[in-house]
């Protein structure tokens, strides 16, 4: 570009020649040059503004062309996910603590039918009731030719050999659905622990699944959560032990003449639950219909263990006599009165048969199972006290086990805790509660005083919970235990090998209608632990309505029933639990010394 | 000069647009297979329940507990109970009597004879 001088030469001498001012002249080729700076600069600044404008121009249409795509299409899922996580809609599985399984699902199918679509509907139900007997033929004919049916459920799950046959019939009227089932691949096992499940709402290509008792109910949430991605759930329960109790059980309660029996196995320590058993029962494949008649506690749903809330009898004496010694009212050494007249509130307290053990120390008033001496005992302590250390034991409460059936097992207490109740009490009378209570209450003993929670999940390390007994206390109520087994009331309870110990306890049944008790009917109670020096386990055995009569006279205490039943449990289920037999020195025979 | 880095400028490009063109096939291609084997999983899980039910079915305790019982003069399998264990000092080891039979001479009661068939 060439720059025009300001002062041309030419111009200026041409200018002063003519007499004019040069000066003008450079004014104006100054003004010139300014305003083709001006222009230049204008022109510039106005493509930057284009540009700009341009970019945003861009930048929006791509923001609002990416809004409409977003709010136009369908959502779907990335494909490409880093991981394998997917959600897993089928209710979660249950085990042991093992890990074997306790429920599980099957895919099967549902049958239904259209009856609009069918061809031969008569051939066709005539089929159906060859392959399913305990369908009705006449309704079902009466459904398939009605009119205005276009729907009905046939079955609700059925095998697959069934699927087939029914597939054979060949009519295109009936048709199948997927289902999901639960399987109790254990039968009986366990069966109240579980309860059982059902359909609820029911679709032609699903149904939900739904717990309807037992832990299957209390988890129902937790189990249908898809964010479990299938975790099973694991219980305390060891199978193999649920298993040989439950055999045992069935067993005593069969030579023993009873109508029902229940037993608890836990874990001292955790609190953990590890056979929990309740006879009769049922198949929780077939869960059998809630009874509309009768008593509720004669049906195989009933939970003895857990909702049987009964008079617990003489096994309730330890307890009284770990609480006096805990306040230092006594020592096992203590010698007490038991001779006749004892009298509370115009009642007289009577012994077993009417025995008369004269005056004997609390250790004997255990081993013998005194009424007497043990509600003198309970008279030292006082009713507020005594009331203070069962409610902290438990008995006033439901225990809070994780079944809905839980909280049917509240305690009956008196309503007037009078100076009587409080001596009945003090020996197992006036006061019901579940085995469960007492296995809790045991529990605390066992383990040196402390108190812990029946639970009926898996759990890692101890689980103690208040401090209700010193330790010098529990180990001496643990060899009045020990004693009892040994030279007491129980001593077939005695298992070689394994230092039992345990207190029985026999109570009336009440009439069901009120007015005392019946004369030729007991609820029989063992409760023990073993091994005695250091209990690991806590074992409840109680039979309903026992008879022995191997004798001239039928016995229905807890010495002759109870106790040969725990005992054998106890014989079976200790190796199992990994406990080593430990013999007393002197019983190996056939051992040479090797060296004189 | 000019019209070469044209060239090759438009053939890097066109090299370029094949390879971008070629992964997005192979990345399609890849999520495809991993849909399919999410389906083979999805089947082969439903397929380990059934076969873990089955097995639980199987290995009932009621069941083997039969299973033992049919074939208790095979097998004479019995309940565990506390008098089957033991310590190792009650096993009564058998008493072999020892047998030799390819006896090696090693005392030296004849010594110099030897000595002297060696070093004669």
């Amino acid at each position: 570009m060439t720059r025009t001088p300001l002062r041309p030469l030419a111009r200026i001498l041409q200018a002063r020649s003519n007499g004019e001012n040069p000066d003008a002249i450079e004014r104006e080729n100054l003004r010139i040059r300014h305003e083709q700076m001006r222009d230049k600069a204008r022109v510039r600044a106005e493509g930057r503004l284009l540009v700009i404008g341009a970019m945003f121009f861009c930048a929006f249409v791509v923001i609002g062309a990416r809004m409409g795509l977003l709010s136009a299409t369908e959502p779907s899922e990335p494909r490409a996910r880093a991981t394998g996580a997917s959600i897993i809609a089928s209710r979660a599985d249950i085990t042991d603590r093992h890990g074997r399984l306790l429920a599980t699902n099957m895919e099967t199918h549902s049958l239904y039918a259209h009856p609009q679509q069918m061809i031969e509907p008569l051939r066709a139900a005539k089929e159906l009731k060859a392959i399913f007997p305990d369908l009705d033929e006449e309704r079902m004919i009466k459904d398939f030719t009605d009119e205005k049916r276009k729907f009905l459920w046939v079955r609700k799950k059925m095998s697959p050999e069934q699927m087939q046959a029914v597939h054979d019939i060949g009519e295109p009227g009936l048709l199948f659905g997927p289902r999901e089932m639960r399987l109790y691949p254990n039968g009986a096992i366990a069966s109240h622990i579980l309860g059982g499940a059902s359909f609820g709402r029911e679709g032609v290509d699903s149904a939900e699944v739904v717990g309807t008792a037992g832990i299957e109910k209390y988890f129902d949430e937790e189990l249908r959560d898809p964010a479990r991605e299938g975790a099973p759930l694991e219980l305390s329960i060891d199978l193999t032990i649920q298993a040989a109790t439950e055999r045992v059980l069935d067993s005593g309660m069969r030579l023993m003449n009873a109508k029902g029996a229940a037993s608890v196995l836990m874990d001292v320590h955790t609190g953990e639950i590890l056979a929990m058993a309740s006879l009769p029962d049922f198949d929780p494949n077939d869960r059998p219909r809630p009874p509309t008649n009768g008593s509720p506690s004669d049906s195989p749903l009933f939970n003895r263990a857990v909702q049987g809330v009964y008079e617990l009898g003489s096994a309730f004496k330890i307890l009284a006599a770990s609480q006096a010694m805990e306040l230092g009212i006594v020592t096992p050494e203590t010698i007490i009165d038991t001779r006749p007249p004892f009298r509370v509130g115009g009642h007289a307290i009577g012994e077993f048969e009417g025995h008369n053990y004269g005056q004997i120390s609390v250790e004997e008033v255990i081993m013998n199972s005194s009424n007497r001496g043990t509600g003198k005992i309970a008279l030292a302590i006082g009713t507020e006290r005594q009331k203070d250390f069962l409610r902290r034991l438990g008995f006033f409460d439901p225990v809070p086990l994780e079944m809905v059936e839980a909280p049917g097992g509240k305690p009956l207490i008196p309503q007037r805790w009078t100076d009587l109740s409080t001596v009945t009490i003090s020996y197992g009378h006036g006061l019901s509660a579940t085995p469960l209570h007492l296995a809790a209450a045991y529990s605390a003993i066992a383990n040196g005083g402390h108190l812990v929670t029946p639970t009926l999940l898996k759990r890692k390390g101890t689980s103690y919970g208040d401090t209700v007994l010193s330790e010098e206390v529990a180990a001496n109520a643990r060899h009045m235990l020990r004693r009892v087994v040994k030279d007491g009331t129980a001593s077939f309870g005695d298992v070689p090998g394994y230092h039992v110990g345990g207190k029985t306890g026999t109570a009336d049944k009440p009439r069901e209608k009120g007015g005392g008790y019946y004369k030729d009917k007991t609820i029989t109670t063992f409760a023990s632990m073993f091994p005695a020096e250091a209990p690991k386990y806590v074992l409840i055995v109680t039979l309903d309505e026992p008879v022995e009569t191997s004798g001239p006279k039928p016995r229905r205490t807890a010495g002759w029933t109870s106790v040969p039943v725990a005992a054998e449990m106890i014989g079976r289920i200790a190796p199992l639990l990994g406990l080593r037999p430990e013999y007393d020195m002197g019983e190996v025979t056939n051992v040479t010394l090797a060296r004189q | 000069m000019r019209t070469m880095l044209y060239v090759t400028t438009f053939l890097g490009l066109i090299g370029l647009a094949f390879w971008a063109y070629r992964e997005n096939y192979q990345t399609q291609a890849a999520l495809d297979h991993v849909a399919d084997l999410h389906g083979d999983i999805a089947d082969a899980r439903a397929r380990l329940a059934i076969l873990k039910a089955e097995w639980a079915y199987l290995n009932r305790p009621d069941r083997l507990r039969e299973l033992s019982e049919i074939n208790f003069e095979r097998l004479g399998l019995l309940p565990m109970r506390p008098e089957q264990f033991g310590k190792v000092d009650q096993v009564s080891f058998p008493h072999v009597p020892l047998v030799v039979t390819d006896a090696i001479e090693v005392t030296s009661a004849n010594a110099a004879a030897a000595d002297e068939e060696l070093w004669p």
